[in-house]
């Protein structure tokens, strides 16, 4: 079909320009799109210096290497600083080896495939499930019920079962990169399974184990809610972890929440603030390396 | 008459040049084909004609493609116009995932048809054209994703239709589908020319032979050769298009 | 070695019975002694008074317009910052906003609280005349923040995950490209893109402590700029002093939210299996 053209005097024809109105929505639209990435970065950027701002100028020496003194009228974050690093260490070593051996078992011995799909299924609920509600089941079950008082092992057992699905996930999705001739390589030069999985397995996907870890300490620096009613606030200066255990201790971002909300201690709260918005940006920049590392195996 | 001429036309890929000095005039309700083995530029000169290579960073293109005289390059050209009067048909069938109905409205409701009853007509007519409306007009409402890959791509080959324009490119068609299908959307083209012109790339030598009016050899960037179908097949001019479609590569 | 792996396997079930055992075993006493709908329709919450009141109807409507007001306002940021790093965004700019978005999402909630406390509510207060800004709004704002990362980064892999062959037929039919974006990229990827929302509906509502750092903590009927308790918020305000009836029903409370998340979790589940479906 011949449309009919405007033509000019010289012959050619006369292409119209985009219509006004269509010209109007892609303007407003892209303008909308910037406006919307704006906001997220000067979120991101106004709070992250207004944290640095007013908190940065309130870490001291004495602040981070000393515990409170009622007496002194002084406080002190250093056991608080002790307690994260205790949660951490003791979390992880308890959903290390529970998260990769599910991991494992989901990749490589699971045949039921409704039994999978349970335990799946599972994880993600546990991902779902909201921190207060791990704090609440955390108070019930391992302070209440297995007496463990509201100690730093009862809150770190309330994280593992938190943490849990991101090792079981980072762990998997490694696992499946690993290729399957490794798997047959290994089998058929006469290896058992377990060894096959510990020799080769393993090894090739420590990758995603990392990420997992690195990942799972962000969330356990950054929980409060679960922690309150599990590891509570104590600020003791214990003489070893074993010691610091069984003893009520409260992380650095559970010590922001009472300062700020309950002692009314601002600057304290912010210099927490700032060494915990550090320790974000090292933690991501280092869940970037691993992945950086991670691509340029495969 | 020529519809789409082009002038000493080259393209570039960053540093690679993928275009060499193109001069070819497009005649109007006609079928062109351009044949040549993969990577000899035939898509990429293809999809020039309608500006779909804008899309590709670092793209370079220098020369002249006069559409109706018009140079589709210069600054004042709104490319959505122009697409609009060159339509393209793509190696894959590519309906949204959207009713039929939806998928032919789509390009008229983009142009600023909405009355419900130009839209039945244009969706009627576009399928007419496609020669599927037989096939789905008690099925319209229905997910596009259920039709079978030649169905799609006739749907396709509608879709394009529904904004009127004049010239169709479709890019290697029916690669992606079985023999009969094939027949069907070649069988359609030979109608789609008393209204439309046709310009299609395949890499099928006897699609080529079959149904098209006039036949572009591409080897390496350039257009080696470019005659009515009927000469180029039984007297080529060049060597190396003898020794193509004779098969001695390819 | 079988077993191990076995048991390892186990404990996620494991968790989610007991968890649920716990929420259900010690959510209903209070739930039977107070009448499900006293407890979910009364309209007052006076757990300390002499003749206490344990009416919920309060933190629910508050959760569930909190909820509401942070994905009115985050979903739409949340979409145009997606689309703009998916579709819009030069490769540099890109590789700025992205890591931006990921480090939005490692920020403490009681830093977001912290930030909330000190700059918003006083802001809130005297843009809007309050003698105090400790309210449903703030709270609101907050909480939108907060889910701003999770709806970004699942909407941009949804986007991403689009074919190109839809966005090449779109712009030959001589659509724009930010037409092509809505008319065809957005609706493609809408799945994908409800759970983006629905994750964040799931952070929204569960979060405690950002909530009750800004909130005001006090029992209202939800109003924009009163002071609100959320469900979250109810638990944790009384919990440390709590005790008989009244702990008991803060259970019944977390109950109450455990369901809605559950509820949360299952429609989620239901729009990944039918995008599953989808391909």
């Amino acid at each position: 079909m011949m449309a009919n053209y405007e033509r000019d005097e010289t012959g050619k024809i006369v292409i119209p320009p985009l219509s006004k109105g269509r010209r109007a929505y892609d303007l407003l639209i892209k303008g909308f799109l910037y406006l919307a990435a704006l906001i997220t970065c000067a979120l991101l950027v106004g709070l992250i210096g207004y944290i640095f701002y007013r908190g940065l100028p309130n870490i001291t020496w004495e602040l981070v290497s000393t515990a409170p003194s009622a007496l002194k009228d002084t406080i002190g974050i250093l056991p608080n600083l002790l307690n994260t690093l205790y949660i951490i260490l003791i979390s992880l070593l308890i959903v290390l080896p529970l998260g990769i051996g599910a991991a494992v078992y989901l990749t490589e011995y699971a045949t039921n495939r409704r039994l999978v799909w349970l335990i799946e299924f599972t994880t993600e609920t546990l991902t779902g499930i909201p921190s207060i509600i791990y704090g609440l089941v955390g108070m019930l079950f391992f302070v209440q019920f297995c007496n463990l008082q509201t100690s730093i092992l009862a809150g770190a057992l309330t994280l593992v079962v938190m943490i849990l699905p991101t090792i079981v996930r980072t762990t998997q999705e490694s696992l499946k990169t690993v290729p399957e001739s490794y798997r047959e390589g290994a089998l058929g030069l006469g290896a058992t399974k377990w060894y096959m999985i510990r020799t080769i397995i393993l090894p090739s996907s420590i990758d995603g184990i990392v990420t997992g870890c690195i990942l799972a300490v962000g969330r356990i620096v950054g929980e409060s809610a679960a922690l309150l009613f599990t590891a509570g606030i104590g600020s003791i200066i214990a003489k070893n972890i074993f010691a610091a255990m069984s003893r009520s201790g409260g992380t650095l971002s559970v010590m922001l929440y009472v300062y700020a909300f309950e002692r009314g201690e601002f600057g304290v709260a912010f210099a927490i603030a700032a060494i915990l918005m550090i320790l974000v940006l090292c933690i991501n920049f280092a869940a970037k390396l691993v992945n950086r590392k991670l691509k340029n195996k495969f | 008459m020529d519809i789409i001429t082009t002038n000493n036309l080259e393209l570039w890929y960053g540093s690679f040049q993928a275009l060499k000095g193109i001069d070819m005039k497009i005649p109007e309700h006609q079928i062109t084909a351009f044949i040549g083995p993969s990577g000899c530029g035939k898509s990429t000169f293809l999809k020039t004609l309608n500006r779909m290579n804008d899309l590709v960073p670092g793209v370079k293109i220098t020369g002249e493609i006069l559409y109706h005289g018009q140079d589709i390059y210069a600054p004042e050209v709104d490319v959505t116009w122009l697409r609009k009067r060159v339509g393209m048909v793509f190696q894959k069938p590519n309906p949204f995932p959207m009713s039929i109905y939806d998928n032919i409205a789509y390009g008229p409701r983009l142009h600023g048809t909405h009355s419900k009853a130009e839209l039945n007509d244009l969706v009627e007519q576009s399928l007419r054209g496609a020669a599927l409306w037989d096939e789905v007009k008690d099925r319209l409402k229905k997910s596009a994703l259920g039709l079978s890959g030649g169905q799609q791509q006739r749907m396709c080959i509608a879709r394009a239709l529904s904004v009127q324009p004049d010239v169709l490119l479709m890019d290697e068609p029916t690669s992606a589908l079985d023999p009969i299908s094939t027949m069907k959307i070649e069988e359609l083209m030979s109608d789609l020319k008393q209204q439309y012109t046709v310009v299609i790339v395949t890499h099928n030598m006897q699609q080529a032979a079959r149904i098209s009016d006039r036949t572009a050899f591409f080897l390496l960037g350039e257009m080696v050769e470019f005659d009515e179908t009927e000469r180029m097949f039984s007297m080529p001019s060049d060597k190396r298009t003898e020794d193509y479609i004779t098969g001695r590569f390819g | 070695m079988n077993t191990i792996f076995f048991l390892c396997g186990m404990t996620a079930i494991l968790s989610v019975v007991v968890i649920t055992l716990y929420m259900v075993l010690s959510g209903l006493p209070a739930i039977r002694e107070i009448g499900l709908a006293d407890f979910l329709f009364g309209k007052v919450w006076k757990s300390t008074a002499k003749d206490p009141q344990f009416g919920i109807l309060p933190f629910i409507l508050t959760s569930l317009y909190g909820t509401g007001g942070a994905i009115l306002l985050g979903v739409p940021v949340g979409l145009l910052t997606a689309v703009f790093l998916s579709k819009v965004a030069p490769r540099r700019v890109a590789n700025v906003v992205r890591p931006a978005v990921e480090l939005l999402a490692g920020i403490p909630s009681v830093v977001y609280g912290l930030i909330g406390m000190i700059v918003l509510v006083p802001a809130v207060a005297k843009t809007f005349r309050l003698a105090n800004g400790t309210s449903l709004f703030a709270a609101i704002l907050v909480l939108a923040i907060m889910i701003l990362p999770s709806i970004i980064s699942v909407s941009e892999t949804a986007l991403n995950a689009v074919p190109p062959e839809y966005e090449e037929a779109s712009l030959a039919l001589g659509a724009t490209k930010i037409e092509t974006i809505f008319k065809v990229s957005i609706p493609a990827a809408r799945s994908g893109i409800a759970a983006g929302v629905v994750l964040g509906v799931g952070r929204a509502i569960g979060e405690a402590m950002a909530v009750m750092m800004v909130a005001g903590n006090v029992a209202n009927m939800p109003e924009l700029f009163k002071s609100v308790t959320f469900l979250t918020t109810a638990v944790s305000k009384e919990m440390s002093y709590a005790s008989g009836l009244q702990r008991q029903a803060l259970f019944s409370i977390a109950l109450v939210l455990f369901l809605f998340i559950m509820v949360i979790n299952v429609i989620l589940g239901c729009i990944l299996k039918k995008k599953g479906g989808d391909k």
